[in-house]
């Protein structure tokens, strides 16, 4: 067969479609509100890294349901706790995720959930300790979109 | 035919290309059964086995697996009054837990009355309107997946073991020609993707062997429990195919197909799938 | 969707002692973001809250946002010192409220 067939040229076509649309990289704009969301819940101070780990998967087997645990390191004592994590997403409609409220009889400052990405994006955390300091930290989840499980 | 190979050929380089990106842990060894002689694979594979360590600790502990809130609202629906002869599922077969254990392993199972298969789903709405005098539940109502998957349930861990001598016989050869058979607009059957390519990515899909132990299944996708028979027509969909309609001669005969295709699987219903 | 809600804790803990909590609720999580057949937008329709406390007391509480996925799954930890009983609720955008309670002892 020399010349390509109809069948061949259309599938050649959904290749490449299937290609262009892959995410390859996290470079999801930050178009939505994410920035705003952080900026009012630290009022505008400067969060320091460390204190955070997130457990997030590196690529999502379906953005619909990504699981998120969270650790923040402290001794969630009556004088020094995790008062509240923000979570925001900056690549979905809304940047915003979940806000958690620690308290001392939380004994630990962890918690697990599921949440929803729209496309490779940054999951970003910010920790408001009772001291007042701040603590953040991201991953970037890429998050395929077409295909059967699309 | 040249032209049919090519395209595979040609969607076969499509997902190798793809499969650069793998996961981690999608390329662990995948723990399977062995199949019994003369059947078409060496080991059969759960679906569990494809899918990435989120997913399967989601289906790992019963609490955090959301199929289980189904069972629970069929749990109070088994014992639920419907119909005008003023009966229960349970007022017939008692407790589940002893009365369906196993029953679902086994289907779809022959029914002399009606002269074919049947399956859970049909099975159930049998009950309804002969048994119980209710309406039976639509196939996709939120119902009618709750108690096919709190049936299946009773089955959890025992081997899928299908019938497919005797009458059963041309069901299941029906079956297998339609999983073989090329259908769509991207000419694919259920064979080109989960026989022949299996353990490889198509776009972003990383394919399994389709087995439907796990049904019904939480789909991630969808957020809720899917039945077999729509997977299939979503599967058709996807090949931008003509689906055959669910509770179809058609979809009965793949089921069963697919069933023995998975003999031995432990049932896994409610299974969590992306 | 008036499921009950799915809770895990131990039945008793040691007095200070560190539990684990899992929750799940039944719930569409409608975003706010989908369209239906005809094109027009599905309102939005959520579990907006979660709270959880013990005796009283204000243990664990979260804001939800329509990008938590339907059916809300929400784990967390709880130092116990008495026993007593946790009281949970989940509250809808409608302004209904989903409650549950599970009630846990001390180990001799």
């Amino acid at each position: 067969m020399g010349a390509i067939n109809r069948r061949q040229a259309f599938l050649l076509g959904g290749g490449l479609v299937a290609l262009t649309l892959m995410p390859m990289t996290a470079d999801a704009e930050p178009s939505n509100d994410a920035a705003e969301l952080i900026k009012k819940f630290t009022g505008g101070k400067e969060a320091a890294s460390g204190k955070i780990s997130l457990d997030l998967p590196e690529i999502a087997e379906n953005g619909n349901t990504v699981p998120l645990s969270l650790t923040v390191d402290s001794p969630m004592t009556a004088d020094n706790y995790v008062k509240e994590v923000l979570f925001v997403a900056d690549g979905n409609p809304n940047g915003g995720v979940a806000t958690l409220m620690f308290s001392p009889l939380s004994g630990k400052a962890e918690a697990s959930i599921r949440i929803r990405l729209a496309q490779t994006q940054n999951v970003i955390a910010v920790a408001k300790m009772s001291d007042g300091s701040l603590f953040t930290e991201r991953k970037t989840v890429k998050v395929t979109i077409g295909g059967c499980g699309g | 035919m040249v032209a049919r190979y090519d395209s595979l050929a040609l969607l076969t380089a499509v997902a190798l290309v793809l499969s650069g990106f793998a996961a981690s842990g999608q390329e662990a060894e995948r723990k399977g059964i062995p199949a019994p002689p003369g059947h078409v694979f060496k080991t059969i594979i759960s679906g569990y086995e494809y899918r990435s360590k989120e997913t399967r600790a989601l289906q790992d502990d019963d609490l955090e697996n959301p199929g289980f809130l189904a069972i629970e609202r069929a749990t109070d629906m088994w014992k639920t009054v419907e119909g005008s002869e003023g009966k229960s599922c349970m007022s017939c077969h008692g407790d589940a837990e002893t009365s369906m254990k196993g029953v679902g392993a086994a289907m779809p199972k022959w029914s002399e009355k009606l002269n074919k298969p049947v399956n859970l789903e049909q099975q159930i709405n049998i009950c309804r309107s002969e048994h119980m005098k209710a309406e039976p539940w639509a196939f996709k109502s939120q119902q009618l997946t709750d108690m096919t998957a709190f049936v299946r349930n009773q089955s959890r861990g025992m081997p899928v073991t299908v019938k497919t001598d005797g009458p059963m016989s041309p069901w299941f050869e029906k079956g297998k020609q339609i999983y073989y058979t090329r259908v769509g607009q991207l000419d694919l059957a259920c064979a080109s993707c989960h026989e022949q390519n299996n353990g490889k990515f198509l776009r972003a899909d990383f394919l399994s062997q389709g087995q439907s132990n796990g049904f019904p299944t939480y789909r991630l996708r969808d957020q809720r429990l899917i039945p077999l028979h729509e997977r299939f027509e979503g599967c058709m969909f996807d090949v931008r195919g003509v689906p055959y309609k669910p509770l179809s001669d058609e979809f009965l005969a793949l089921e069963l197909y697919v069933a023995w295709r998975g003999i031995g699987l432990p049932v896994e219903t409610p299974s969590v799938r992306n | 969707m008036a499921d009950r809600p799915r809770i895990k804790l131990p039945k008793e803990a040691k007095q200070g002692e560190i539990i684990q909590i899992k929750t799940l609720v039944s719930h569409l999580m409608e975003s706010g973001q989908r369209k239906d057949a005809q094109g027009k937008t599905i309102p939005r329709k959520i579990i907006n809250k979660f709270t959880c406390e013990f005796n009283g007391k204000a243990v664990f509480a979260c804001a939800l946002e329509p990008a938590i996925s339907a059916n809300p799954y929400i784990q967390f930890d709880a130092r116990v010192d008495e026993a007593g009983t946790f009281k949970f609720a989940w509250t809808d955008d409608d302004g209904t409220v989903i409650t549950a309670e599970e009630k846990i002892t001390l180990k001799a």
